[in-house]
């Protein structure tokens, strides 16, 4: 689904990513862990176009999708959420979750003026779809409200339902339980599950160790830019690199 | 459903339309108690304003972008009508339509380099836009006359029926002020308009949300430039009269300081926003005398107060406090 290959980044001369290679599976929740300073958002930024490695490249399903500007990546059905909450707060809820429909509303602004029949049955449309992308994430009785008087989960809980709104092929989430209580973490856990039932792909970017051994089918280490493991959970929670990369050097150090 | 729930749902759904209507049934019937010319004169000019404070808002407002020039796009559709019509003898309603291509392309030209300019900058380059074409008018003697202005400039008309007493001229203006509401109430519920708020909100989100951010900045620009050219045209054909001093940077002030006091990102506050500053220094001697100092006065104290403007802000405040205290019972 998603090749990434040699992919390096640099930041005035420090790597932020050197030589990264994985890949992706159709129908899969791949988590992408590492320490922090490992170079994960960074990775996520280059994928999506937010930012351009400098060498190596991003196929997305048969295409090389390396450089496009960002609005061409979303434009070929990948969506992704931001480390910390990028929602309009000049929008309501339901306008913040239709925003995710951009591509779908149509790019041309005579059409957006006139509002011909076949503009106003679209945006008929897509305002359902909206709504039911809000029932799906229990936030239909607070469609209305401004973003700013959400709470903070509930705000992340918008910002999926944008992210998933459009019936993206990926979604990157970055971070979706940073800063969430236990209970919050157990429905968002629940909620990447459903999607992966629904045929999903998703890519997982998160901290939360708990959250990633629960719900990922493969997972892949970063630490210091470099990739340093891979393979299912058990594989991955076993393996001595990854260890050493989360808990130091014990025995090499003393 | 019962018929008062029916009927709520109804107002709801159609609440832009109804108002559209309201307004105009009012707006209509207007005329027959404030039959005074001079009153007249100045709702013309609310009108004529509303529309260049509408395409404003829509590039400050919606998009989030800064333009210190659009006096600049007001004057060229003034002084192209005016030129078009007199000098060259075409006739007014091609003028106008040639005139908002013209003034199309040259925002095109100026927005293409200018918007990759963000903040301060942008509003520099357009200030800076501004100040030129106020150079040219004034110095071009030949075609535009100077600082004397340019006069004689016909009505327009059909046929031998001219728009020529303030009273036909209110329903003209107020005609195309309404129809340019309305295409801004259309675009600000589309997808497009919804591609302009995400972009003000966050660029890098609106980009990861499929919005080509560059391209939806000009268009937006030369949509704002070709309503305020449309105004100009019709403030040369509503006046017969145009002159530098209307086109100046302090003008530019004046339109943004009607954007924020109507609200950033309210078509409504547009008509708003125009209306009061338009009206009270009519009444209040002190906002005649003073009224730069003024302007800028309430432009500071609602940036600092109320930075999504008067009437939004005091409208989002509202809805705030609204919802606390819903949450608050729930």
């Amino acid at each position: 689904m998603l090749e990434v290959v040699s992919v390096c980044r640099n930041f005035g001369g420090l790597p932020a990513l050197s030589d990264v290679s994985f890949s992706l599976q159709r129908g899969r929740v791949t988590a992408l862990i590492g320490p922090n300073g490992a170079g994960k958002t960074t990775m996520i930024n280059c994928i999506t176009g937010v930012d351009i490695p400098d060498a190596g490249r991003v196929d997305f399903a048969g295409e090389d999708i390396t450089g496009l500007p960002a609005y061409r990546v979303a434009r070929l059905g990948i969506s992704r959420t931001f480390q910390n909450l990028k929602l309009f707060p000049r929008l309501s809820v339901i306008d913040n979750v239709l925003c995710g429909l951009t591509v779908q509303g149509g790019q041309s602004m005579l059409g957006a003026l006139l509002r011909p029949p076949r503009v106003r049955n679209r945006e008929r449309r897509l305002r359902l779809r909206a709504m039911a992308a809000l029932d799906r994430f229990g936030l239909t009785e607070l469609a209305d409200w401004p973003v700013d008087v959400l709470a903070y989960g509930d705000r992340k809980r918008v910002e999926l339902a944008r992210a998933v709104v459009s019936e993206p092929r990926l979604i990157l989430l970055d971070e979706p339980v940073a800063g969430l209580n236990h209970e919050e973490t157990a429905t968002v856990a629940k909620e990447i599950r459903a999607l992966r039932a629904q045929g999903y792909t998703l890519l997982l970017v998160e901290h939360d160790m708990d959250l990633v051994m629960r719900v990922s089918d493969h997972v892949v280490v970063l630490d210091g830019g470099r990739c340093i493991a891979g393979g299912t959970p058990d594989e991955v929670r076993r393996n001595p690199l990854v260890l050493e990369a989360y808990l130091g050097r014990t025995g090499a150090m003393a | 459903m019962n018929l008062r729930d029916k009927s709520l749902y109804f107002l709801d759904l159609h609440r832009n339309g109804l108002t559209v209507l309201a307004l105009s049934l009012l707006l209509a019937v207007y005329p027959l108690f404030y039959g005074n010319p001079y009153i007249l004169g100045l709702t013309n000019l609310i009108g004529i304003y509303t529309i260049v404070v509408l395409g404003l808002n829509l590039f400050i407002g919606y998009a989030g972008q800064i333009s210190l020039g659009h006096a600049a796009f007001f004057a060229l559709g003034a002084y192209g009508s005016a030129v078009l019509t007199v000098k060259w003898g075409v006739w007014p309603w091609p003028a106008i339509i040639l005139v908002a291509l013209a003034t199309a392309m040259v925002a095109l030209l100026v927005g293409i380099p200018a918007l990759r300019l963000h903040g301060h900058y942008l509003a520099m380059a357009t200030l800076g836009f501004n100040i030129v074409i106020y150079t040219v008018l004034v110095q071009w003697d030949a075609l535009t006359g100077g600082p004397s202005g340019f006069a004689g400039i016909p009505a327009l008309s059909f046929g031998a029926w001219q728009f020529d007493t303030d009273l036909k001229l209110h329903y003209l203006v107020w005609t195309a002020a309404l129809i340019c509401l309305m295409l801004g109430l259309n675009l600000v519920r589309s997808g497009v308009g919804r591609g302009l708020a995400a972009l003000a909100g966050d660029e890098v989100a609106a980009r990861s949300l499929g919005v080509d951010t560059r391209r939806a900045k000009v268009k937006v620009f030369v949509l704002s430039a070709v309503l305020a050219s449309l105004a100009g045209s019709l403030y040369a054909h509503t006046f017969g009269f145009v002159s530098p001093d209307t086109f100046g940077i302090f003008a530019s002030v004046d339109f943004v300081t009607m954007v924020v006091v109507g609200g950033l990102g309210s078509v409504w506050g547009s008509l708003f926003g125009a209306a009061i500053l338009t009206w009270l220094p009519e009444f209040i001697d002190v906002f005649e005398s003073y009224k730069d100092i003024i302007h800028g006065l309430i432009l500071v104290l609602v940036l600092l107060f109320l930075p999504k403007g008067l009437v939004t802000g005091l409208i989002d405040l509202s809805r705030v406090r609204l919802a606390r205290w819903r949450q608050r019972r729930a």
